[in-house]
C-alpha cells in the first residue's frame, strides 16, 4: 500500500543506518584503544601511529574541545572510553571531579614523570608542559623581563592583546594567581590588565602576535608552542607573525613561569585496560616525548629530553612550583572574577 | 463486565470519530516524536534545576546582562542590516529595470549556501589587522602601524553583525522577492497612476505587503545568529550561546549552562513566535492575491548604477568573496594532494550520515504532518507544534541534553540483550551513527514539516472529501493523494534537511563516535589547530553542496510566478 518509491527511501536509510552502525560495533576484534580527546588528533598523530607500530595496537580518536567528559559520565559502564586526553589541567581535574576516571599504579609513569605533574593518586599525569608566555614586539619592546603582574602596570596601557580570558588557558593562569597572591588581588589585577588592553580579547594565541605585527599592541599572552607551529607551518603569512614577536618567559614576582600540562587520564570503565595502560606508559617514552618536544614545540615531562633548538631560544624554563590540582581547583573562582571585572567586554 | 464494554465500545468511537480516519499508530508516532524533541529539553530544564542559588545569582550579575547585551546589539544588527538589505533588493529587483537585473536576482540567494563559522573564519583573514586588505592599504599609504589609521575592527560585535548578515540576508531576500512577486500588481499600478513617488511607493505599499515575508525571513536570520557558536565566539561577541559554554566549561557548572540555556530559550520562542504570525498573515493575503506579476519600471541616470551596486555588494560579500578566498587556497595546496582516500572517506561519511537524517526526517515529517491533517485532535497539533522547537535550540545544548536520553535508551537495550544472549552489546546508539542521525532528526524535522505543512496546505480539502466519498479508506488519501501532490514539497524539503545535515558542526562534534569526521568537523579540527587554511577543499565542498538546495529554491522563486501569470492569462 505504501508508496514504493518512499518504502524504497526508508529501506535505503535503514540499511545506510545499519551499515554505520556496523561499522562503529565492528572495531571490536581486534585489539584497540578509544581515546577522547580535547586535543586535535592532528597534533599528535605522529606519536599515535608509532605506538601503533610498536604494539600493533589500534587507535581509535574523538576530538571535541567541549563536553566529552559530560558525554563519558552519561555513557556510563558502557562506555567506549579507555583514555582522556586533555590540553588544560583544568578539564583533566574536571574529569576527576565527575568521577569517571580510575586510578593507575604504574612504575613507568611514576618514574618518568616529576611528582608534581602527576595525581599523587595516580587518577591524571601530565604528558606535555606548556608555558604561557609573552610575546613582544621585536622593534617596540627593549624589556627582557616581564612579570605576569606587570600587566596590570599603567605604563602598558593600551599596549596589550590577548585571547579571550575565559579561554582555558588564561583561566589556567587566572587560577594560579588566586592560588599566587588570593582573590581580592587577583580581581585588582584582572581590572589593570583589562585597563591595559589595546582591544577587545578576540581570536586566539596566534592573533596575539598577528596583532603586534599590525602593530595593534606590543605585547601579548601566548602560549611557547604556537611560535614554533607559526615558523613552521603550512601558512606562510603565520611566519611573518612569528617572525615579528620575541618570546618572554614571564614570572610570577619573586617566584616562576606558569604552566600548564596536557594530561592523560584512564577512565573509569575503560573496556580495554591493558592497552589504555600501554598507550599512557607509551606516552612518557623518550621516543614519544621526543616527538612533544620537537614536533609540537612542547616542554617534555621526562628528564633528559632534548628541546627544540627553537624553544630553546625562549630561554630557560623554571616553572612553577605550585600544586597543578590547586590551581585546578580554583578555575571556577577564576571564571567568576573574570565574569565579575566583565573583562571580555 | 457488559459495562466495562460499553465504555470500552464509547471511547473507541469516540476516539475513533476524533482521529478521522487517520490510523492510531500514526497519531503515536506524532505523540513519540514530540517527546523525542522534547527529551533533551527536559533534561535540559532537570540540569538546570540542579544548580545552586549562588551559581544562579552569580550567573544573573556577571553573566547575563553583558550576554543579553551582546546578544540583543548582535540580534537587532542583523535584523537591521538583512532586512534593509533583503527587502531592498527584492524590491529592485522585482519592480525595476537596471543593468544586470536578472542575473542579480538569481545570485542574490546564494550567500545562503556559506556557513556563518566558515565566513568568519575567512573574513577575520581578509579584513584583519595583518590581513591584505589592512597591509594593502598601509603600504599604498605609508602608514606603518594601526594606530596610525582608522579600519573597522572585524573581531567586534559590529564585525559579527556584517559577517552573519552577508550570509544571512537571503532569507529576508527570498521571502521578500516571493512576496512581491506575487502581490496584486494593480495596487501599485494604481498607485504610480496615481503619481506616487518611487519611494513612497516602496514605503506606502512595498513594505507593507512584505511584512510577513519578513517576519518569516528574519526570524529565520535571527534564530541562525542566536544558535550560532563558531562565528560569534571567534570573533570575541560573548552572546548567551558563547556564554552557555563558558560557564559550562570553566565553572565545571552544566546547571548554570543549562540555566543560561532556558532563558535563551525564552529567545527562541518569541522568535517561533514572530514566524508563525507571519506565516498565518501570509496565509491570509496569499488567499486573496492576483497572480499577475508588477511590470518593472525602468530605472535612470546613475540610478541604474546604483541599484546594480545595491544588489551586486551582498552577492559579492556573501559569496563570491569567500568562494574565491576557498578556491585560491585549495588551488595553492594542489587539489590533487588534498583529494586522497581520508578525505573520499570523511566525504562518504558526511553524505551517508546526512542521507540517513534525510530519509528518517521526512518519513517522520510526513506521517507527522498528514497524521495530524486527518485526526482532529488538540493532541496532534500540539504535537506537531512542539516538533518544531528542535530547530531554534543551539546543537550542542541539544547535544548535550540528548546524552542522558540516548544513553538510558542504549542501557535499556543492552540489560535486555545481555537478559536474552548473556552477552555484552556496548552502546548501540551513542557507538554508532545512530544518536547522529538522531540530532539531526530532532534539529531538522521543523524544515520538513514546514515545507510539507506549506505543501498540504495548497491541497484543496475538497479533493479529500471527493476521495472520501468515492470510498477510499483513510490510508489511501495519504498514499494516493497527499503524498503524490507533495512530491515537489518533498523533493525540496529534502534538499534543505540535507544540506544542513552536512553544514552541521556543533551536535555531530559531540555526539559522533569514534573515529568518524564529517567535513564540517573536518574545517573545525583544521580551524582549532590554527590552520584553517588546510581545510578550504572540505569548506568548498560544503558550500557547493549547499549550493543545490539554493539553487532549486531560486529557479522555484523565479519560475513560480510565470507559471501562475500563465495561467491567468488562459
Amino acid at each position: 500500500m505504501m508508496n514504493a518509491t518512499f518504502a524504497r527511501g526508508l529501506l535505503a536509510g535503514a540499511v545506510a543506518l545499519g551499515a554505520l552502525a556496523g561499522s562503529g560495533l565492528a572495531a571490536s576484534a581486534e585489539e584497540v584503544v578509544n581515546v577522547y580527546t580535547n586535543r586535535e588528533p592532528g597534533l599528535y598523530s605522529a606519536t599515535l601511529d608509532e605506538f601503533t607500530k610498536a604494539t600493533g595496537i589500534k587507535v581509535n580518536a574523538i576530538f571535541s574541545e567541549q563536553g566529552l567528559a559530560e558525554r563519558i559520565r552519561a555513557e556510563g559502564e558502557n562506555s567506549p572510553a579507555d583514555v582522556l586526553i586533555t590540553v588544560d589541567i583544568g578539564r583533566i581535574q574536571e574529569a576527576v571531579d565527575l568521577g569517571i576516571t580510575q586510578p593507575v599504579k604504574s612504575e613507568a609513569l611514576n618514574s618518568a614523570i616529576p611528582a608534581q605533574l602527576r595525581d599523587p593518586e595516580g587518577r591524571w599525569f601530565a604528558l606535555s608542559m606548556r608555558a604561557r608566555s609573552i610575546y613582544a614586539s621585536k622593534d617596540r619592546v627593549k624589556d627582557t623581563a616581564i612579570t605576569y603582574e606587570d600587566l596590570a602596570d599603567p605604563k602598558w596601557k593600551g599596549k596589550i592583546c590577548t585571547r579571550s580570558f575565559q579561554h582555558q588557558y588564561n583561566i589556567a593562569l587566572t587560577a594560579a594567581m588566586i592560588v599566587k597572591h588570593g582573590e581580592a588581588a587577583t580581581e585588582e589585577w584582572l581590572k589593570g590588565v583589562k585597563a591595559n588592553l589595546a582591544k577587545k580579547p578576540s581570536g586566539g594565541d596566534r592573533d596575539v602576535a598577528k596583532d603586534i605585527l599590525a602593530g595593534v599592541c606590543d605585547i601579548g599572552l601566548g602560549n611557547t608552542y604556537y611560535v614554533g607551529l607559526m615558523t613552521n607551518g603550512t601558512n606562510p603569512d603565520q611566519k611573518k607573525w612569528a617572525e615579528a614577536i620575541r618570546v618572554i618567559l614571564p614570572t610570577f614576582k619573586g617566584g616562576k613561569t606558569h604552566v600548564n600540562i596536557s594530561g592523560i587520564a584512564m577512565m573509569k570503565n575503560a573496556p580495554h585496560r591493558e592497552n589504555a595502560l600501554k598507550l599512557m606508559e607509551y606516552m612518557v617514552t623518550p621516543a614519544a616525548q621526543h616527538v612533544f618536544a620537537d614536533v609540537n614545540y612542547e616542554y617534555p615531562v621526562r628528564a633528559g629530553i632534548e628541546i627544540n633548538p627553537l624553544v630553546k631560544s625562549f630561554g630557560t624554563l623554571h616553572p612553577e612550583e605550585m600544586s597543578l590540582a590547586e590551581v585546578a581547583k580554583n578555575r571556577a573562582k577564576a571564571s567568576a572574577l573574570v565574569d565579575k571585572v566583565g573583562f571580555d567586554r | 463486565m457488559s459495562t466495562l464494554a460499553l465504555t470500552h465500545r464509547l471511547s473507541t468511537t469516540s476516539l475513533r470519530r476524533a482521529l478521522n480516519g487517520a490510523p492510531l499508530w500514526s497519531v503515536a508516532v506524532v505523540v513519540a516524536v514530540a517527546a523525542l524533541v522534547l527529551a533533551p529539553l527536559v533534561s535540559l530544564v532537570r540540569i538546570a534545576a540542579q544548580g545552586e542559588a549562588t551559581l544562579w545569582a552569580q550567573v544573573t550579575v556577571d553573566v547575563l546582562p553583558a550576554a543579553l547585551m551582546d546578544t540583543g546589539m548582535l540580534l537587532a544588527g542583523v535584523a537591521l542590516l538583512t532586512g534593509v538589505v533583503g527587502i531592498g533588493a527584492a524590491w529592485l529587483v522585482t519592480a525595476h529595470r537596471f543593468p544586470g537585473r536578472r542575473a542579480l536576482a538569481a545570485l542574490l540567494p546564494l550567500p545562503l549556501a556559506v556557513p556563518t563559522y566558515i565566513t568568519a573564519y575567512i573574513y577575520v583573514e581578509i579584513f584583519d589587522s595583518a590581513g591584505p586588505v589592512q597591509m594593502g592599504l598601509r603600504s599604498l599609504m605609508g602608514w606603518t602601524s594601526r594606530g596610525d589609521y582608522w579600519f573597522p575592527e572585524i573581531r567586534s560585535v559590529y564585525g559579527c553583525i556584517f559577517v552573519m548578515s552577508a550570509v544571512l540576508y537571503p532569507y529576508v531576500y527570498l521571502a521578500a522577492r516571493v512576496m512581491f512577486l506575487t502581490q496584486s500588481a494593480s495596487m501599485i499600478e494604481v498607485a504610480r497612476t496615481l503619481g506616487a513617488s518611487r519611494f513612497k511607493l516602496f514605503r506606502a505599499i512595498a513594505i507593507p505587503l512584505a511584512r510577513p515575508a519578513l517576519a518569516v525571513g528574519l526570524s529565520l536570520a535571527l534564530l541562525e545568529a542566536l544558535n550560532d557558536i563558531g562565528a560569534s565566539e571567534y570573533l570575541g561577541v560573548r552572546t548567551l550561546t558563547v556564554s552557555i559554554f563558558t560557564t559550562w566549561l570553566n565553572r565545571g557548572s552544566l546547571a548554570g549552562a543549562a540555566q543560561i540555556a532556558c532563558v535563551m530559550l525564552a529567545f527562541v520562542i518569541v522568535l517561533i513566535a514572530l514566524e508563525r504570525r507571519g506565516r498565518r498573515d501570509r496565509r491570509y493575503s496569499l488567499s486573496t492575491r492576483r497572480p499577475r506579476v508588477t511590470q518593472p519600471v525602468n530605472l535612470t541616470g546613475h540610478q541604474r548604477w546604483l541599484a546594480t551596486l545595491f544588489c551586486a555588494v551582498p552577492v559579492l560579500m556573501g559569496f563570491a568573496l569567500p568562494v574565491a578566498f576557498l578556491v585560491r587556497e585549495v588551488l595553492r595546496r594542489g587539489l590533487s594532494a588534498q583529494v586522497d582516500n581520508a578525505f573520499l572517506n570523511h566525504l562518504l561519511t558526511t553524505i551517508g550520515l546526512s542521507a540517513a537524517a534525510t530519509v528518517a526526517t521526512l518519513a517522520f515529517g510526513i506521517v507527522l504532518v498528514t497524521a495530524s491533517r486527518l485526526a482532529r485532535l488538540r493532541l496532534t497539533k500540539t504535537a506537531l507544534a512542539v516538533a518544531g522547537i528542535g530547530y531554534a535550540v543551539p546543537g550542542t545544548v541539544l547535544a548535550l541534553g540528548l546524552l542522558t536520553p540516548l544513553v538510558a535508551i542504549d542501557t535499556g537495550i543492552g540489560s535486555l540483550w545481555r537478559a536474552l544472549t548473556g552477552e555484552r552489546v556496548g552502546l548501540i546508539l551513542m557507538g554508532s551513527a545512530a544518536g547522529i542521525v538522531i540530532a539531526y532528526l530532532i534539529r531538522f524535522l521543523p524544515i520538513a514539516t514546514g515545507s510539507l505543512t506549506a505543501g498540504l496546505e495548497r491541497v484543496s480539502p475538497g479533493l479529500e472529501d471527493a476521495g472520501r466519498i468515492l470510498g477510499a479508506r483513510p490510508r489511501e488519501l495519504v498514499t494516493r493523494i497527499q503524498i503524490p501532490l507533495l512530491r515537489p514539497a518533498l523533493a525540496s524539503a529534502a534538499l534543505l534537511v540535507f544540506v544542513d545535515c552536512i553544514k552541521e558542526l556543533s551536535a555531530t562534534l559531540l555526539l559522533r563516535p569514534l573515529n568518524t569526521e564529517t567535513l564540517a568537523t573536518l574545517v573545525y579540527g583544521h580551524a582549532s589547530r590554527g590552520a584553517f587554511e588546510d581545510g578550504s577543499l572540505a569548506a568548498l565542498v560544503i558550500v557547493l553542496v549547499g549550493l543545490l538546495p539554493v539553487i532549486q529554491l531560486v529557479r522555484s522563486a523565479e519560475a513560480g510566478p510565470k507559471k501562475a501569470g500563465g495561467s491567468s492569462a488562459s
